[in-house]
């Protein structure tokens, strides 16, 4: 079976953030960059497929600069088999013109199955997957909490709020990957020195006009916490009285 | 004066309230952009049209209804063609989604098949010129991000929650069309609803939340929290990655990062020590109340009310106190 994955290089999100001096962007400045999360289970997803059937071949597939060779490194190093770099050297804010950059690539693929992580961790969208498959013209399933794939279909399981549904598609196809399914393997020091000789093709690609504009990023207000009214069961009764006069939540 | 779309999302033959949180935003766009129509579209299994008079109480002009035996279950492929076909056919100025479990599926699918712009998880929005201004959270929102969008339509996805579905009644003109696409020609086929307990309020939904973390020392410590969150009445339980890791409770219990990301009115975490990770999903709740043992926790620093101490102790006295309040009401 062969298996795309597309991921993306991503902030870590313990990072006390700040905004750049142009007030639109993350001063990035010490700022620590990974595999976002779920395009971490994604990449472990295939790995596992893979496993399971024996015979296969895992590609990674990012956009961006050329920092994100490392993270295309780092899931070589995880266990995939080789990684393509859409080069470019700004990621637009609009999830459509990512997916046509990442479908154009996709489509000339023979992939039987294309996995995204269910969301970017750091734009949060929640997008990008399913329009590329639209753009591909295949089947999609978003946010799978369970998969699986036998003879040429797969079966998935997403969770919705207080219910959880259950979907059959045929390959080649899209899913995206939520947490639950696998959580990614840490790379062994075998697999950091096989990722230095694995194959990462760099290819320069035009990113399409964006229609979606950052104009403004900043930080919630803080919350001004850190009140503590007593210990014990003893404190039952004042947090009781702040619940219903201070609060009034109860 | 342009008209707007409304998806109204539904599941097992009844709206959910996000569906009518997508109504109540689409008729605060059209009246602030010079009152024009809002056009809402309802797919279910036959008796779904029983759901368009709400639906007009809540401001739409024109109900669009799709009965279908297929489509007692959300048929992604049915929907979304179905959806896209109709918003193709209107000049909308924008078309409303809900950014639910269901709603962040369709609508990606429906912007590619238009080639339309959409602004994913919006907490506000405003005609601004030619483009629509959104606020969306980022970066497991400790980012706030002001995006402007162009196009026509503009397709956005609103938080649940971000508006109240609210009443603005219209005699709405009621039709029934056929779905886009035949449910039995759809590759993506919904094979089973895996309804959760029907009874318990979904944390996305509920005004208090009580939660739990490895404090609590054995899963069936769990028991006390669900006790808490009997006395309120209307909370939901929820729980940290590192005990629905644990398999102590369900991962669709997990709230944080990569869990659900909450914001009740009322959020008590207890034995939770407040990991980065599970702050990210519930530190827009207003209020906090904290229940640990260790006084530097740092889920401390972030509520406005913290007790220190034993959680197996206080929970039960908080539990008869709670009784106690709601019973004097």
């Amino acid at each position: 079976m062969k298996i795309a994955v597309c991921i993306k290089r991503a902030a870590d999100m313990e990072t006390r953030f700040k905004i750049a001096a142009d007030g639109k962007s993350i001063d990035e400045t010490g700022v620590k960059f990974d595999i976002a999360d779920f395009d971490g289970f994604a990449v472990e997803a295939a790995l596992q497929l893979k496993e399971k059937d024996g015979t296969g071949e895992v590609t990674v597939i990012s956009l961006g600069k050329d920092t994100v060779q490392e993270t295309l490194r780092k899931a070589l190093s995880m266990g995939a088999d080789k990684a393509v770099h859409l080069k470019t050297d700004a990621v637009p804010a609009d999830a459509l013109a990512i997916a046509r950059v990442l479908a154009a690539e996709l489509g000339g693929g023979g992939y039987d199955l294309m996995l995204f992580g269910r969301m970017a961790i750091d734009a949060a969208n929640q997008s990008v997957g399913p329009m590329a498959a639209e753009l591909l013209g295949v089947p999609c399933v978003s946010a799978a909490s369970q998969l699986s794939i036998a003879g040429g279909r797969g079966t998935a399981r997403r969770e919705l709020e207080g219910a959880a549904e259950v979907l059959e598609f045929p390959l080649p196809a899209v899913v995206t990957i939520d947490e639950g399914i696998a959580r990614p393997r840490l790379p062994s020091l075998k697999g950091i020195m096989a990722a230095k000789k694995k194959p990462l093709e760099v290819k320069p690609v035009q990113v399409g006009e964006s229609r979606v504009t950052v104009m403004k990023m900043e930080l919630p207000p803080e919350r001004t916490g850190g009140r503590i009214i007593g210990e014990g069961p003893d404190a039952v009764p004042e947090l009781v009285r702040l619940l219903q006069t201070e609060a009034k939540v109860l | 004066m342009a008209n707007t779309f409304a998806f109204v999302e539904s599941r097992s033959g009844a709206l959910r309230r996000v569906g009518l949180e997508a109504v109540t935003a689409a008729r605060r766009l059209a009246d602030a952009t010079g009152g024009g129509e809002v056009h809402a579209l309802v797919m279910g299994a036959p008796g779904i049209s029983a759901t368009a008079e709400v639906i007009g109480a809540h401001g739409a002009d024109v109900v669009e209804v799709v009965e279908h035996a297929g489509l007692a279950l959300y048929s992604p492929e049915v929907v979304a063609a179905t959806a896209a076909a109709r918003i193709g056919d209107g000049s909308y100025r924008a078309a409303f989604f809900s950014a639910s479990a269901q709603g962040k599926d369709l609508a990606p699918r429906v912007a590619a098949k238009l080639g339309a712009s959409l602004g994913a998880d919006v907490t506000a929005f405003e005609a601004s010129g030619d483009a629509i201004v959104v606020r969306h959270p980022v970066n497991t929102g400790k980012v706030i991000a002001t995006l402007s969008i162009t196009g026509t339509p503009v397709l956005l996805s609103l938080r649940p929650g971000a508006v109240t579905a609210e009443r603005a009644p219209r005699t709405a003109r009621v039709a029934t069309i056929a779905p886009a696409i035949d449910p039995a020609a759809a590759r993506v086929v919904p094979k089973e609803l895996l309804a959760g307990n029907t009874a318990k309020l979904d944390l996305g939904e509920a005004p208090v939340i009580v939660s739990g973390g490895r404090g609590l020392r054995a899963p069936e410590n769990f028991k006390l929290v669900e006790d808490l969150a009997a006395a309120f009445g209307n909370a939901a339980v929820g729980a940290t990655r590192a005990v629905t890791d644990d398999g102590w409770r369900p991962h669709t219990d997990q709230i944080g990062q990569t869990g659900r990301l909450v914001s009740p009115d009322l959020y008590i975490a207890c034995g939770i020590s407040g990991a980065i990770q599970h702050l990210a999903g519930m530190r827009t709740s207003k209020t906090i109340v904290a229940i640990n043992k260790d006084r530097e926790a740092p889920i401390f620093k972030i509520a406005d009310y913290g007790v220190v101490g034993d959680v197996l102790q206080i929970l039960p006295v908080l539990t008869e106190a709670v009784r106690k309040a709601k019973q004097s009401h």
